[in-house]
């Protein structure tokens, strides 16, 4: 990697059930991936509320990747069936504001896939850097 | 104003080799709330519970945050250990910093502000956490074994012994499963049937147990303790409770050319047929795609023959409801299908069998009385080819074979040369292996004794090309050590298909919303420390439905699934998850968004009373039912008034969480 190339700043949200789980076993291989990526943890990615998606590129963040079981395979039965709608409609807004369609994603990840998280994770944060920051939704008030 | 202590532990050095501890503490001391923060090489070890405990006390903290392993692993640990010290169990949070920081990243620098950051995430969320308790359920006091093979029957038989009503659901019309239709059994060479069909019978006289053959699962859902399961009772034709067994029908049909599933298709058997003298329930079933009576109206001569009267050709498929406490998944596993093998001439040739079929060969109920014979002129094969790993550890050909390596070829194929050599010590026996591998007691004892004693000829290479010639089976190979080619004229080759999870496994885990791995086998809730249980509570897994294994194993497994199902049921309450959701009934505007949404019926509505300026009004308001409600979420993302949250994970506190990350 150039020394002098973009540190981008991801969040990724991860279901606990699959992605998380996913993200765990990619620890437990010492599968690496860039230290950029920062999880949070919620119980289902039906959990993510676009607004949190917003916040992060509003307080800075470069790209925000939300991780949920395959569809079919969530764990409360549905949700990820209506992350998947919410995040169509969220995305169009994005591409309406004119963010680049590559800062935010939906990746189904399930608790075996570590390999599957890590690469995922490495194939972002390179398509982010190549982005370079993100200034559209940045506020400029929340910088230090 | 939180009274905040943070905790982080080195895990030896599997967190400290890669993240500064010492600095990340340090630099914890300065965020706000935070009035204790230190290290320790291990948080979760008895001492530094302690030390967690003596700073709750000495400290007077109401919030704590520990930087260790994966909140999966040890948070409940974590939470009876800050319980103990006399604080709500809910008022921590584990920062990842070992599965997801210290494991994944190699850059001490790096790995040390990644680790900070999720620590402040971890801060920033505990400053925003409420006490919370947990609801309890009543636990049903049953429990449900899908799949009667021997890992279904010892846990059935395990439950009930305990004094638990259980009930197997078998999708064939015969408990049993894969070890029914073996021989002999490695490394002792038990007569499989000698062991099996006594636990059968005493699953069939338990008075605890209920067996449903020839049925499948309908549809579950519920949770831990509340299971609602629909078993489908698939029509046999044939009343139950009426039939004795006797056999007279099957003797009596016409309809004799259908191939006989159990023998798989080695043989033939009636259209109403008994799988196999010791089936369990001994009840005749008729096959509706090969009963003439079925299909066009014509014949009735089994319901002519019945001194008992059970045929009941107007039997329909019929559903139970049930509700059980735990689930065991016991669905065992099959030989994959060999269709694209073509270099082995599977399908060109009756002389290219399966282990299995050969295991019926060699069997004494089986389609030969156990004489071993060419399935295509039924002469004495001299010369016997086995084949190892057909379809196993396949890493290349993932469309035609398994990645993995099927565990019980090498012990059986072991056993099918031994005990052919030992029949009929004229037949020269190859075997073709990628390694042999024999871990297990008086396993590699086994192995040499067919090299050794019987003079089995193993030969380490592959095979390359099968082909049929003048009765023959030309065997084209390697042999990796001589460094040669081989061409074998064998009279039978013996294929060692891998073998997959059942094809009702799927659909199964999808009902249960219980995980899989990327091979449709199980996967535990950990693979060393909870090897019985499923992710998902309450229901439990024994045997090859989670990865091919060996008879010994898949019984300790189930004895193992029966323990934690005991355990389960011996409890009368259930504490619940308390991070479910809630409705703050003021700003709810009872529009139906989150009923409409919520995948367990968890929201209802009420009439509420809202004391307004012009008076008390009656109101339309959403309410949350604790104990149905899973905790996933879904419901606050779709109340357009923010009125529905999710306690533990609110939205502020993943709000906190995207600050701190973000900052």
């Amino acid at each position: 990697m150039p020394i002098n190339e973009y540190k981008p700043l991801i969040v990724a949200f991860c279901c606990n059930w699959c992605s998380y789980a996913g993200a765990d076993l990619a620890g437990n291989n010492r599968a690496n991936y860039p230290c950029d990526v920062k999880i949070i943890r919620v119980p289902c990615s039906c959990r993510v509320n676009p607004m949190f998606i917003l916040k992060a590129f509003q307080r800075g963040a470069d790209g925000v990747i939300l991780c949920g079981c395959h569809p079919g395979d969530c764990h409360y039965t549905s949700g990820n069936y209506f992350t998947r709608r919410r995040m169509a409609v969220l995305f169009s807004l994005l591409d309406f504001f004119g963010i680049e369609r590559e800062r935010t994603r939906v990746e189904w990840i399930s608790a075996a896939e570590g390999a599957k998280f890590a690469a995922t994770m490495n194939e972002f944060t390179k398509t982010v850097a190549a982005l370079g920051e993100n200034r559209r939704l940045e506020d400029l008030r929340c910088k230090k | 104003m939180q009274r905040i202590g943070v905790f982080v532990c080195w895990c030896g050095s599997n967190i400290a080799g890669t993240v500064d501890v010492q600095a990340v503490s340090d630099a914890l001391k300065n965020e706000p709330g935070v009035v204790f923060s230190t290290d320790y090489q291990y948080m979760c070890s008895k001492t530094g519970q302690d030390l967690i405990q003596d700073a709750i006390k000495a400290h007077d903290l109401t919030g704590v945050v520990i930087c260790s392993c994966s909140p999966r692993m040890h948070e409940a640990t974590f939470r009876k250990t800050v319980a103990a010290a006399g604080l709500n169990p809910y008022m921590l949070e584990v920062a990842n910093i070992r599965e997801q920081c210290s494991w994944v990243h190699k850059d001490i620098k790096t790995g040390t502000q990644k680790a900070i950051v999720l620590a402040r995430a971890a801060i920033a969320k505990v400053h925003l956490n409420a006490p919370l308790t947990p609801g309890e359920t009543p636990v049903t006091k049953r429990a449900l074994v899908i799949g009667g093979g021997i890992a279904g029957i010892q846990a059935a038989l395990d439950i009930a012994e305990a004094g638990f009503p259980v009930d197997i659901v078998e999708k064939k019309p015969t408990i049993g499963g894969k070890m029914a239709q073996l021989d002999k059994t490695f490394p002792t060479l038990d007569c499989a049937a000698c062991i099996l069909t006594p636990k059968m019978v005493d699953a069939a006289q338990n008075e605890n147990i209920r067996i449903f053959s020839y049925s499948e699962i309908a549809g579950i859902s519920g949770f831990v303790g509340n299971f609602s399961v629909q078993i489908k009772r698939k029509a046999r034709f044939v009343n139950e409770d009426l039939c004795t067994g006797c056999g007279a029908c099957v003797e009596k049909c016409p309809m004799k050319k259908v191939p006989n599933e159990f023998n798989l298709g080695m043989d033939n058997r009636s259209a109403v047929y008994i799988p196999f003298a010791q089936a369990v329930p001994k009840v005749a079933v008729i096959d509706p795609d090969a009963c003439n009576m079925l299909k066009n109206g014509k014949c009735g001569l089994c319901a002519k023959v019945c001194t008992a009267g059970a045929i009941d050709y107007k039997q329909r498929d019929e559903y139970i409801d049930e509700k059980y406490g735990a689930v065991v998944v016991a669905t065992g596993f099959e030989p994959i299908s060999l269709q694209k093998f073509d270099e082995y001439a599977y399908n060109s040739s009756k002389d290219v069998i399966t282990s299995l079929e050969f295991e019926r060969l060699t069997n004494a109920a089986g389609p030969t009385a156990g004489k071993l014979l060419r399935p295509s002129d039924g002469k004495h094969p001299e010369k016997i080819v086995f084949v190892q790993c057909v379809g196993s550890r396949c890493d290349g050909c993932s469309e035609k074979g398994k990645p993995y390596c099927s565990k019980i070829c090498c012990m059986y194929t072991a056993k099918h040369a031994m005990l052919t050599r030992d029949k009929y010590p004229d037949t020269e026996v190859y075997v073709f292996y990628i390694d042999v591998r024999t871990p297990g007691k008086n396993f590699d004892e086994f192995y040499r004794r067919a090299v050794e004693e019987y003079g089995v000829h193993y030969i380490k290479g592959a095979v390359g090309k099968v082909t049929p010639e003048n009765g023959k089976l030309l065997v084209q190979a390697s042999d990796l050590i001589d460094n040669k080619q081989l061409l074998i004229d064998a009279d039978l080759v013996v294929l060692a298909a891998a073998i997959e999870p059942d094809k009702s496994a799927r659909p199964l885990a999808t009902q249960l919303t219980a995980s899989m791995d990327t091979n449709d086998f199980f996967t535990e809730a950990h693979p060393k420390l909870r090897p019985v249980e499923s992710p998902t509570a309450g229901v439990f897994l024994a045997g090859a439905c989670k990865g091919p294994k060996d008879i010994p194993e898949t019984v300790s497994e189930a004895s193992a699934a029966a323990a934690k199902v005991i355990g389960l049921l011996v409890k009368n309450k259930l504490t619940g998850n308390p991070c479910v959701a809630s409705v703050d009934a003021l700003l709810c505007s009872g529009c139906s968004a989150c009923q409409n949404v919520c995948p367990y019926g968890a929201i209802t509505y009420e009439e509420k009373e809202f004391r307004m300026p012009d008076g008390v009004k009656m109101r339309r308001a959403a309410s949350v039912n604790p104990a149905v409600c899973q905790g996933c979420g879904c419901c606050t993302v779709a109340c357009p008034s923010g009125a529905a949250d999710l306690l533990g994970f609110t939205n502020r506190q993943i709000m906190a969480e995207v600050d701190a990350i973000c900052r």
